[in-house]
C-alpha cells in the first residue's frame, strides 16, 4: 500500500481513521493538536463523515468520546499531557465502566516542556487507571498501533492509553498504511447498567476490573511490541521504551549493540522478559523519556534491584527530553561536539506577534496598575501568557486553564484590590465559566480582562467556541449587563481603555471587560487566503 | 548516502517550508526520512530548528547527535550560529546575512560576521535582497535552499519537484517564483563557492 510522509501526530490520525474510527474528540494542546486538525483535513474521514470537531476541553472531549463508544462505535480522544489532568476524572470512571465500541486515549506529553507548564509522564495515569498502554518508538508504530489498538480496547472492553512525546509527535517520517477497515455499527452495551456506576454496581465493575489484570499483563508479555533482542556482554542490560530506542540504536549504527535489549512499548510491564533480562544482567540501564516510570517500579522502595541504573541514580539526567548523545553518556561513549555557541549570540524568546491585540491590552493595563500597584494580575494559558515576559511584564501567574479567575478570586477573598484575572476567549469556556460563576455567587470584587481574539491562537488559531457569544455566556452567568465592557484593542483607544479599566478596578463587584480584536495571524492568513480566491476568480 | 541537516531560523520564517521540499524530494528518490520539527509557543518569533536527516539506509533517531551535521541552513545569521555544536568538522554552514531583529540585545552585524567567517566551510547569501531581485520577496527561505543544494545529496531536478508539490496548491505563479528563488540562489552558491572545496 502506499507509504506517506508523515508527522508522529498524523500517523495516529491515518491509523485511527484506517482503523475504523467513527469520531475523535480533542481540545487543541501543543504537541497534541495536528492529531484532529489531520481528520479534520482527511479526505476519507470527510467522506466517511467522522466527527472531527474541537471540544469546549478535554473532559468533554472525553465524556463525549465514551458515549461515542457507548453507541458502539470505535472513537479517539487526544490531549496534551496536562489536559489528561482535566479529564481525569472522566479518564480513571471509564476503565471502571468499560468500553463497548474501542476507545483510544491518546496523550502527547512534553519532556523538556518546549510548550507546556511541566513534563509530567502519562503512563502513569494509564497505571493508575490499570489499563494497557501502547507506546510507539517511531511513525510507524504510531500508525500500527493506533490502527490496532480499536482491537485491543474491544478485546478486554477497556480503554486503552496511547503515549506519544513530543520529538515523536512532531517528526515526520515514511508510513505504510494498510488495509482500510469498515466503522462499525450502531449497537448498545449487552449489559444495560454497565455504565451506571452506582457504588453497588461500581464495586462488581472494579472487580472485574482488577481480575483482569493479569490478562493485560499476559497480552504485554505475549505483545510483538515487546521484544527481547539476545546480546552476548551481559554486563549490561538495556531496558528501552518508546522513542528512546532510536536513540539506542543510534550509538550502534555500524555495529551490533552488544548487550541484550528489552524494548518495552506495551505495558503493564510484560514481567517475564523483565525478569529475564534482569536476572541475567549485572547491570540494567533503563532509558525511557518522561519520569522514571518503569526504572522505579523495578527498583521498588526499598532499592532491593540495586543492580537498576537510570534516571535515578544520575546515570540518565532525571529531568529533560532524552536525545542520542543523553543516550551515548549513559552508555559510557564519547560525545563529539562541534564547536561551542560563539558568546555573541543572544537569547531568542518567543514574543507576542507585532500588531496583537494582547499587546494593547497590556499596554493599557500597565498603564493603569501605576496607579493601583504591581502583582495584582493573575493570567493563564495562551499567546498573552508571554506578557509575563519584558517588555511587559504585566502578569504574576500562570498555573493551569482557567486558574486565572479563580485565583483573582481568592486573592480577593484575602483582601487584594483590585484583583484582576487576565484570560483568552477560549481558555475562558475551556475552563473559565465555572470560575467566573463561583465570582457572580458571592459578587467577589475582581475584574476579568477576557483578551477575545476570536480564535485558539497559541495552537495554530482553531475554533473558539467563545466567538459570537461573549457578552451573553458573561451577563447568562450572571454578570451584571453594565458591568460587561468591550473595547477595541488599539493604540488609538488607549486612553478609552485606560479610563474603563480604571472605571472598573475601583467596582466592588464583578466586572468583565473584553477587549475584542481578531488574531493578527488569522487576520492577515484570512486576507491573503482571499485575495488569492480573487485573482484566481479574475483568472477565469 | 547520508545528508544530516538543521535547518535554522526564527519562527516565522519558512524552514519548514524548506524542509517541506527536501522531504518530497527525498521521497522521490525513495529516500528514508525523518526530520522533527518545533511547533508551538516557539514558533512566536523565537528561535526555531528542524533536524532533516536523509539517508539511503535506515534513519534511527529523530534528532542528529552533537558533532554529526553535515550541513546547517539558516534563513537568520545569528541563529545560524546557534548550532555549532551539532556542525561536524566536515561541515558547511550556509545562511542568510540579513538580520531578523526582534530582541532588544541583538549582537553587532559585524562581529556576527566575523564568527561566521571563523568557519572554514561557510557560504554567507544576502537572500533577501536575491528574493527581491528575482521579484519573489517572500521566498528567500527557498533562495537558501538553492544556495545550499550544492551540498545536499539530491538530484537538484527533484528539489523542482518538491517545490511543484509543495506549492501547487497556491497556483503556477508561486511555484515559478519559488522556482526562480531556487535558481538564484544555487547560482549565487556556485559562484562563490572556491573550486577547490570539491562541490
Amino acid at each position: 500500500m502506499e507509504k506517506l510522509l508523515l508527522l508522529g501526530a498524523e500517523a495516529i490520525a491515518q491509523g485511527a481513521i484506517d482503523g475504523g474510527m467513527s469520531g475523535i474528540y480533542a481540545y487543541p494542546g501543543t504537541p497534541s493538536t495536528e492529531i484532529t486538525e489531520y481528520v479534520q483535513h482527511n479526505k476519507l474521514a470527510t467522506e466517511r463523515n467522522l466527527h472531527s470537531q474541537w471540544s469546549t476541553n478535554e473532559k468533554t472531549a472525553m465524556e463525549t468520546a465514551l458515549g461515542m463508544s457507548y453507541a458502539g462505535k470505535r472513537a479517539m480522544v487526544c490531549m496534551k499531557h496536562v489536559g489528561l489532568n482535566v479529564a481525569a476524572d472522566a479518564f480513571i470512571n471509564s476503565a471502571i465502566t468499560g468500553v463497548n465500541g474501542g476507545l483510544l486515549v491518546t496523550v502527547a506529553d512534553d519532556p523538556s516542556m518546549h510548550s507546556s507548564q511541566n513534563e509530567q509522564d502519562s503512563r502513569f495515569f494509564g497505571k493508575f487507571a490499570m489499563i494497557p498502554i501502547l507506546e510507539p518508538a517511531n511513525q510507524q508504530e504510531a500508525y500500527d498501533m493506533a490502527y490496532e489498538g480499536f482491537e485491543l480496547s474491544e478485546k478486554f472492553k477497556l480503554p486503552v492509553l496511547i503515549r506519544i512525546t513530543t520529538r515523536l509527535a512532531h517528526s515526520r517520517s515514511g508510513v505504510e498504511r494498510r488495509e482500510i477497515k469498515k466503522e462499525n455499527p450502531l449497537t448498545y452495551p449487552k449489559d444495560p447498567i454497565q455504565f451506571v456506576l452506582l457504588p453497588s454496581n461500581a464495586r462488581k465493575r472494579y472487580k472485574g476490573l482488577l481480575g483482569i489484570q493479569s490478562m493485560i499483563e499476559q497480552e504485554s508479555e505475549n505483545s510483538v511490541y515487546n521484544t527481547y533482542i539476545p546480546g552476548k556482554d551481559k554486563s549490561l542490560g538495556i531496558i528501552v521504551c518508546g522513542i528512546a530506542f532510536n536513540y539506542l540504536k543510534e550509538n550502534y549504527q555500524t555495529n551490533k549493540c552488544p548487550h541484550p535489549v528489552l524494548q518495552i512499548n506495551q505495558y503493564p510491564l510484560p514481567f517475564s522478559k523483565v525478569e529475564k533480562i534482569v536476572d541475567e544482567c549485572e547491570k540494567v540501564l533503563v532509558l525511557e523519556d518522561g519520569y522514571p516510570f518503569v526504572e522505579e517500579q523495578l527498583k521498588g522502595f526499598l532499592n532491593i534491584n540495586s543492580k537498576i541504573i537510570g534516571r535515578l541514580n544520575g546515570v540518565v539526567p532525571r529531568d529533560g527530553e532524552l536525545n542520542p548523545d543523553i543516550v551515548a553518556r549513559a552508555l559510557g561513549r564519547e560525545v563529539k561536539q562541534g564547536l561551542p555557541v560563539p558568546k555573541v549570540v543572544a537569547n531568542r524568546p518567543p514574543e507576542l506577534c507585532s500588531g496583537c491585540s494582547h499587546r494593547d491590552i497590556y499596554n493599557a493595563l500597565n498603564e493603569t496598575m501605576r496607579e493601583f500597584g504591581k502583582q495584582k494580575v493573575f493570567s493563564d494559558i495562551g499567546c498573552y501568557t508571554l506578557g509575563a515576559l519584558p517588555p511587559w511584564n504585566s502578569i504574576n501567574s500562570c498555573v493551569d486553564m482557567g486558574a486565572s479567575i479563580t485565583m483573582a478570586k481568592g486573592a480577593a477573598d484575602a483582601g487584594v484590590r483590585p484583583s484582576i484575572a487576565v484570560i483568552g476567549d477560549s481558555t475562558f469556556t475551556h475552563s473559565g465559566m465555572t470560575a467566573l460563576l463561583d465570582c457572580v455567587y458571592e459578587n467577589t470584587p475582581v475584574t476579568v480582562i477576557i483578551s477575545d481574539n476570536a480564535t485558539t491562537a497559541m495552537t495554530g488559531g482553531q475554533a473558539s467556541h467563545a466567538t459570537g457569544r461573549l457578552e451573553e455566556i458573561c451577563v447568562g452567568l450572571g454578570v451584571k449587563s453594565d458591568h460587561v465592557k468591550v473595547l477595541i484593542p488599539l493604540p488609538k483607544y488607549h486612553e478609552l481603555m485606560v479610563k474603563t479599566l480604571r472605571e472598573e478596578f475601583l467596582y466592588e463587584g464583578v466586572s468583565v471587560i473584553i477587549p475584542r480584536r481578531e488574531c493578527i495571524v488569522q487576520s492577515v492568513a484570512k486576507s491573503k487566503k482571499e485575495a488569492r480566491a480573487k485573482k484566481e476568480e479574475v483568472a477565469q | 548516502m547520508k545528508s544530516d541537516i538543521i535547518l535554522s531560523g526564527v519562527g516565522g520564517q519558512g524552514i519548514l517550508s524548506i524542509a517541506a521540499v527536501v522531504g518530497m524530494a527525498a521521497l522521490e528518490n525513495h529516500l528514508h526520512l525523518k526530520q522533527a520539527e518545533v511547533h508551538g509557543m516557539s514558533q512566536r518569533g523565537g528561535a526555531v530548528q528542524s533536524h532533516l536527516r536523509i539517508s539511503e539506509n535506515e534513519i534511527a533517531s529523530d534528532l542528529i547527535p552533537l558533532g554529526k551535521a553535515d550541513l546547517i541552513i539558516s534563513v537568520e545569521p545569528m541563529e545560524s550560529l546557534r548550532y555549532l555544536p551539532w556542525l561536524s568538522e566536515s561541515g558547511w554552514l550556509v545562511t542568510n546575512t540579513t538580520p531578523f531583529v526582534n530582541i532588544p540585545d541583538y549582537p553587532d552585524m559585524k562581529e556576527l560576521l566575523s564568527e561566521i567567517e571563523k568557519l572554514s566551510h561557510h557560504i554567507t547569501i544576502n537572500s533577501d535582497e536575491i528574493a527581491r531581485q528575482v521579484k519573489s520577496p517572500r521566498s528567500s527561505n527557498i533562495v537558501m535552499l538553492g544556495a545550499a543544494s550544492p551540498f545536499l545529496d539530491l538530484p537538484y531536478e527533484s528539489l523542482e519537484i518538491g517545490i511543484r508539490k509543495i506549492f501547487e496548491k497556491k497556483g503556477e505563479r508561486v511555484v515559478q517564483l519559488n522556482i526562480d528563488a531556487l535558481n538564484s540562489g544555487r547560482d549565487f552558491a556556485l559562484k562563490h563557492t572556491p573550486v577547490s572545496n570539491n562541490l
